[in-house]
């Protein structure tokens, strides 16, 4: 864990109730998976918000945003009080983060064919890694859930990473109708999911456990001194910050 | 160390009077990634039980604004022979202040065989949690009736040489009453306050957002009802005081001694910045000057003093 302060640079509606925020500031350290966790001014509690991505210092102009200090960039969604102060925060302000939180994804174990599935805002974290799992040549599959078309963000982005992209929808708005299940081939290596529990359960149901999870619980501190998160897994119990987010599907009693 | 900031609680020096209050600290591992904990007057660890404990349901947090949050964790610990065999030895192994082991039960004998365990171990004061307000037939049940306070109290002092430290819960008619029969039973002294019991409902699914339906409620919000107790127990009883109760910043340190506190315990600030306990020992000495206060011990109570 590391306590340091980020300036945002852009933050942005991308979707129906959806933001994208990037920030500058120290990036070391982060790997797909992780969180950050963030001071919102008139919240007791910090935001803690998936790793989209980190980007290295770029000088090329022809770049929509020219930084010359690391990038991290995370999605959100609006859902309360917190993540609506957040969505109202102007260019420039400074924020308080806690970063280089959770385990992160194991990338090691994602054979040549893996398959990332994301539901809703579980998706912002597949896209950090599916870029590295690009960068180490895999041919990665990318399944995208979301309810409706105005829901639907960074299916171009996953493309442009060349990965092989199928976008659900429930009501069949866009994509292919229904839900992250019906795209399922059952031709992956491995699987990393993030997104919520009804389409986690479903897709352990349907793909088997030979994959990673993602969960998601409320927090208190989000770095694994006050126990809030803690999850029973067949290992016992496990704090979702901080021995997770990421658990291996076979130990999760869902 | 400066010498200004030194209290002393039972016979034990502490370099300051500032302590993490147990359950907002865990055994200190991940402060630790920030800063030196040594720096610390002393570490209340995660409240230990005789078992280990999964605790309650999720969710276990609400927030509460700005002001505080709400947890009902329910007592998560790995149990006491697991804490003894692996937390502590870690904790001795790279923090040298005091260490406060806090212990809960759910009958007296559970209190008793804890404490008993724990008696053998390089801890320096048992606090002992008789004010838990999330688990069912125990906790804060032997905290609310000034009988079952002193029962408790009287039989871990049987079985132990450390001083011990009732921690006492806000949710009480007359919190004296209950200070003053620990006292009778040979408290060594008083911790007070733990959290406030208190709810919150998710308005949009119409239903509490704690899955325990109440949790205890801490933070900023609690100071001014905590400083009001530590006050009415400190006229009260000649035990010393761990004020605790919303504590954010040095100012609020200052006030808690003024009341009558001895030390200080941080909670729910250790959670959202984890950096608070240090910033406050380190804003002490400047704000000491401020206020021409030459050493801490001088304030303790201060106002009781006409």
């Amino acid at each position: 864990m590391k306590q340091l302060t980020f300036e945002i640079k852009t933050n942005e509606q991308i979707a129906k109730n959806v933001y994208r925020m990037q920030l500058s500031g120290d990036t070391t350290g982060i790997i797909p998976g992780q969180f950050v966790n963030i001071r919102v001014e008139g919240q007791f509690l910090r935001r803690p918000i998936s790793v989209c991505n980190v980007e290295q210092p770029l000088n090329n102009t022809t770049q929509p945003l020219n930084h010359a200090t690391p990038l991290l960039t995370i999605i959100y969604k609006v859902v309360g009080v917190g993540t609506e102060a957040m969505s109202r925060l102007p260019i420039g302000t400074q924020l308080d983060v806690l970063t280089v939180l959770g385990n992160g994804y194991d990338l090691s174990k994602s054979g040549d064919k893996p398959l990332l599935v994301g539901g809703g805002v579980g998706v912002p974290p597949m896209y950090m890694l599916a870029r590295q799992l690009r960068e180490m040549g895999k041919a990665v599959r990318v399944i995208l859930g979301f309810n409706t078309k105005e829901e639907v963000f960074y299916e171009e982005e996953f493309r442009a990473l060349g990965c092989d992209v199928t976008v659900t929808t429930v009501d069949g708005s866009h994509g292919t109708k229904g839900f992250v299940t019906n795209a399922l081939d059952g031709k992956q290596s491995y699987y990393y999911t993030c997104g919520p529990l009804p389409m986690i359960k479903a897709l352990i149901q349907a793909a088997g456990t030979n994959g990673e999870v993602s969960m998601e619980e409320r927090m208190g501190c989000g770095f694994g001194a006050c126990m809030g998160c803690t999850i029973q897994t067949t290992q016992g119990p496990k704090r979702v910050c901080k021995e997770g987010p990421v658990f291996p599907a076979e130990i999760l009693q869902l | 160390m400066n010498d200004k900031l030194q209290i002393s609680l039972s016979g034990i020096t502490l370099a300051n009077p500032i302590i993490p209050a147990s359950g907002t600290y865990g055994f200190g591992d991940e402060f630790a990634e920030l800063y030196d904990i040594n720096c610390l007057g002393g570490i209340s660890f995660k409240g230990t039980t005789r078992e280990a404990r999964y605790g309650n349901p999720l969710p276990r947090i609400a927030e509460c604004g700005n002001y505080g949050m709400i947890n009902a964790v329910g007592l998560q610990n790995p149990g006491v022979e697991h804490v003894i065999a692996h937390e502590l030895p870690r904790l001795k192994s790279h923090y040298n202040g005091c260490i406060v082991a806090n212990v809960s039960g759910f009958s007296v004998q559970d209190y008793v065989e804890t404490c008993a365990l724990l008696d053998k171990e390089p801890i320096d004061i048992l606090e002992v949690n008789i004010s838990c307000p999330n688990v069912h037939n125990g906790g804060m049940a032997f905290g609310t009736s000034p009988e079952a306070a002193a029962e408790v109290t009287a039989a871990v002092k049987a079985v132990t040489t450390k001083p011990v430290y009732m921690k006492l819960s806000p949710n009480v008619t007359d919190i004296v009453a209950i200070a003053k029969a620990c006292e009778a039973a040979g408290a060594d002294g008083l911790c007070l306050i733990n959290t406030v019991l208190g709810m919150r409902i998710d308005i949009r699914r119409r239903r509490p957002v704690i899955a325990n339906r109440y949790g205890g409620y801490s933070g900023a919000g609690i100071f001014p009802l905590a400083l009001r107790m530590v006050n009415q127990v400190a006229r009260a009883t000649s035990l010393p005081i761990i004020g605790c109760g919303g504590v954010s910043n040095a100012e609020d340190v200052i006030e808690m001694m003024m009341a009558g506190a001895t030390a200080v315990e941080i909670g729910a600030a250790n959670l959202t910045n984890p950096m608070v306990a240090k910033e406050i020992i380190d804003r002490l000495p400047t704000l000491m000057d401020e206020l021409k206060i030459e050493k801490l011990t001088d304030i303790i109570g201060i106002v009781n003093h006409e």
